[in-house]
């Protein structure tokens, strides 16, 4: 099955002294980026980049199958210290790299002992995107209790609006006021993942802790506030959820049906694509109603950690780290990576980027809001996601009640903690 | 023309193309399979030996026993109403009513349709259907992913057992139709006395075939359900089905996951081919000869 998944790459690459690279990529929106960009090092370089990229919701399989073959990947990805436990010894070190020395921050690298096996390649964001024409509406309505977009600063305000907006939908010209959190697999990971990093960071917090073998959900109340509020005030009813896709999400949120849209800045060309300006688009944090509301920030982090192949031939690892090192430090690279990708990389030589939802992000960071950290690398493992993801479905639908919820959320989180730690 | 020690050399000749790729096709990947499941791994040059702990787990897996009962329950569902739906459509095809030849067409595509499109589409077809009756989506309801699953299978396999069980009815001698009738015979005992011990080779095949294909069915089930809804008391994806919890389990955590995974595989095969063998003998049995 995993060969039929594996979108197209470039050539075929003989292997010659110079080395090649064969590159693992994550990221089906960057696929055609990237591909570029490998065209473009081969005519400079003249060293051949094949890169094949993993159909969504699959790269683990992809991964797992691809490293058996004798060509295997020699660049690859990791999401994080859970992902690392299992790949570790397939990491080579990565701290002779140009790209380690230029993180702006040693925490964007992933070590072991005095070893680098990973290095984060992108910082993302995540929110409530927002239509700012439709909130501004909104805002103007005699029916508004907040007058201003600045205003929605907590869990309570935010709900305020959303139920105003979908009390007069009619009135505002939108079907409703979230689009529709779809629990189709192209959908789900925004609210089984993204969602549920709320909770956690929360817990972490209070806890002072960054990860966990036993999570005790102590802000499971808020997950199911915001939850709630998201399968009430949607496009549609709370029983249609289960099969309703990311791209009729997005759809209703670019077509003017729903004024906020729960995802983050790898949205962004897609919804420049789709017609909407700069001057349209805004992102608020997800509020839940737990910390201290007012400095809270955008979700912000990584997920994405480069890692390289340490059975691949030294030829073959000193070509996939000139190819790293040239990808984040030289001008076409960066470039690229800034413009066609619209990553924001943690590197110090980096391109600022375009996206109106890192602007935002750093707007917010300078006025002296918290970003919320990515906690859900640390979640123990997809069985334990897809558990959360069905028992939120089963709840919207009607057909499962919340403490299923609580017990996907906590039971599930030890038992597979434990069976990763065997 | 040929020698007889000539003969026998071309006969070892021709055979050996389809000879190497039977082992390289089946007997390898076979032997390296049930070998696997001894070992605990997670690459293929890596591997530590471990006896028989990877079955012992798996027979601890209670998502492997789970899927097992699912599974069963939905061999024996669908292997009746396949058959069954096939028999009667292929009888009645067979009558001479017009257009047969476009119904047998018709009922026959659903076969060349691959698993996963027709999970997909079955799956927005049954959802679209529910939500009409304000009902949520059937992944979120057991029963109603089972009678999801049947129901998508019966639909694809009935045409093609239907081709199968079509040759068999026109295979039966008409001098054995004239003779019962002459006998004074009804059109019940025809069909229960004549029609029926003459079709067994078929009901064998077919049996045989919606057996097999019941008990392996992956695809379909997992764009159709994929495994949900999810029993958090239990901690079981209800609609798992054995193909499709030992791919999760293969690619799931843990260090020696893709070891319990193949020992869990090579189980699976015994399974099959126990049950499969079963059926074999009971309906050979009842095959006679004009």
């Amino acid at each position: 099955m995993a060969s039929s998944v594996l979108v197209s790459a470039t050539g075929c690459g003989k292997s010659s002294k110079k080395g090649k690279v064969y590159y693992l990529n994550f990221k089906p929106e960057q696929d055609a980026a990237w591909q570029e960009l490998a065209a473009k090092y081969k005519d400079e370089k003249g060293v051949e980049v094949k890169v094949i990229t993993a159909a969504e919701g699959t790269y683990e399989q992809t991964l797992a199958t691809e490293m058996d073959k004798k060509d295997a990947p020699t660049l690859f990805q990791v999401n994080g210290p859970v992902g690392l436990a299992k790949w570790k010894d397939d990491c080579a070190d990565m701290s002779d790299t140009e790209a380690y020395k230029n993180l702006t921050s040693s925490d964007f690298a992933l070590k072991d002992g005095d070893k680098v096996l990973g290095i984060a390649y992108v910082i993302e964001t995540y929110g409530l995107i927002y239509n700012k024409t439709l909130l501004q509406k909104y805002c103007d309505s005699d029916f508004a209790t907040v007058k201003s977009i600045d205003d929605i600063n907590s869990f309570e305000k935010l709900s305020t609006v959303a139920n105003e907006i979908q009390a007069n939908k009619d009135a505002l010209g939108v079907k409703g006021a979230f689009s529709s959190p779809g629990m189709d697999s192209s959908s789900d990971w925004r609210f089984k993942t993204h969602l549920a990093n709320l909770p956690i960071y929360f817990e972490y917090q209070a806890d002072g802790i960054g990860d966990t073998d036993a999570i005790k959900g102590t802000y499971l109340d808020n997950y199911k506030s915001i939850w709630d509020l998201y399968i009430t005030d949607t496009t549609c009813k709370p029983t249609e959820l289960a099969s309703k896709t990311g791209d009729e999400s997005r759809e209703e949120f670019t077509k003017g049906e729903a004024v906020f849209f729960q995802n983050g800045t790898w949205e962004y060309q897609n919804l420049k694509d789709a017609g909407l300006t700069d001057d349209d688009l805004g992102m608020l944090p997800i509020y839940v109603g737990a910390g201290d509301e007012a400095k809270q920030g955008l979700c912000t982090g990584t997920e994405n950690y480069w890692c390289i192949n340490e059975e691949a031939s030294d030829a073959d690892k000193k070509a996939t780290k000139e190819f790293i090192d040239w990808c984040v430090t030289s001008d076409e690279g960066t470039t690229a990576m800034a413009e066609k990708m619209n990553f924001v990389i943690p590197f110090k030589g980096a391109k600022e980027s375009s996206n109106v939802f890192v602007k935002i992000d750093q707007a917010n960071t300078a006025a002296g809001k918290t970003p919320v950290s990515w906690n859900f690398p640390t979640m123990p493992s997809e069985e334990w996601k897809n558990g959360v993801g069905a028992a939120l479905t089963q709840y919207a639908a009607g057909t499962g009640d919340w403490e299923s919820v609580k017990k996907a959320f906590v039971d599930n989180w030890a038992t597979e903690k434990s069976k990763a730690a065997k | 023309m040929f020698k007889k020690a000539n003969r026998k050399l071309y006969a070892l000749i021709f055979v050996l193309p389809t000879f190497a790729a039977f082992i390289i096709g089946f007997i390898y990947p076979f032997a390296k399979g049930i070998q696997l499941s001894f070992f605990k791994f997670r690459r293929l040059n890596k591997l530590t030996f471990v006896g028989l702990d990877n079955y012992k787990e798996a027979f601890q897996d209670k998502s492997f026993l789970a899927s097992f009962w699912f599974t069963l329950m939905f061999v024996v569902v669908s292997v009746i109403l396949i058959n069954l739906i096939a028999f009667f459509v292929a009888y009645g095809l067979t009558i001479g009513i017009r257009g047969s030849n476009i119904f047998r067409t018709v009922f026959f595509m659903p076969n060349l349709v691959g698993g996963i499109i027709l999970g997909y589409i079955w799956h927005q077809i049954f959802d679209a259907i529910l939500r009409n009756f304000d009902k949520p989506s059937l992944v979120t309801n057991t029963s109603m992913g089972f009678w999801g699953l049947i129901i998508l299978m019966c639909w694809q396999q009935a045409g093609y057992m239907m081709i199968i069980y079509i040759a068999g009815f026109q295979s039966v001698p008409g001098d054995l139709y004239e003779a019962a009738k002459i006998d004074g015979a009804n059109r019940r005992q025809l069909l229960t006395n004549v029609t029926l011990p003459m079709m067994m080779p078929s009901i064998t095949i077919c049996t045989f075939l919606t057996l097999t294909n019941s008990f392996k069915l992956f695809d379909q089930n997992l764009a159709l359900t994929a495994g949900a809804p999810y029993n958090v008391d239990k901690g079981l994806w209800t609609t798992r089905m054995m193909a499709l919890n030992i791919y999760e389990v293969f690619y799931g955590e843990g260090s020696n996951a893709k070891g319990v995974g193949q020992a869990e595989g090579v189980i699976f095969f015994l399974i099959v081919v126990a049950i499969s063998l079963v059926q074999l003998f009971l309906t050979r049995r009842k095959e006679v000869q004009a």
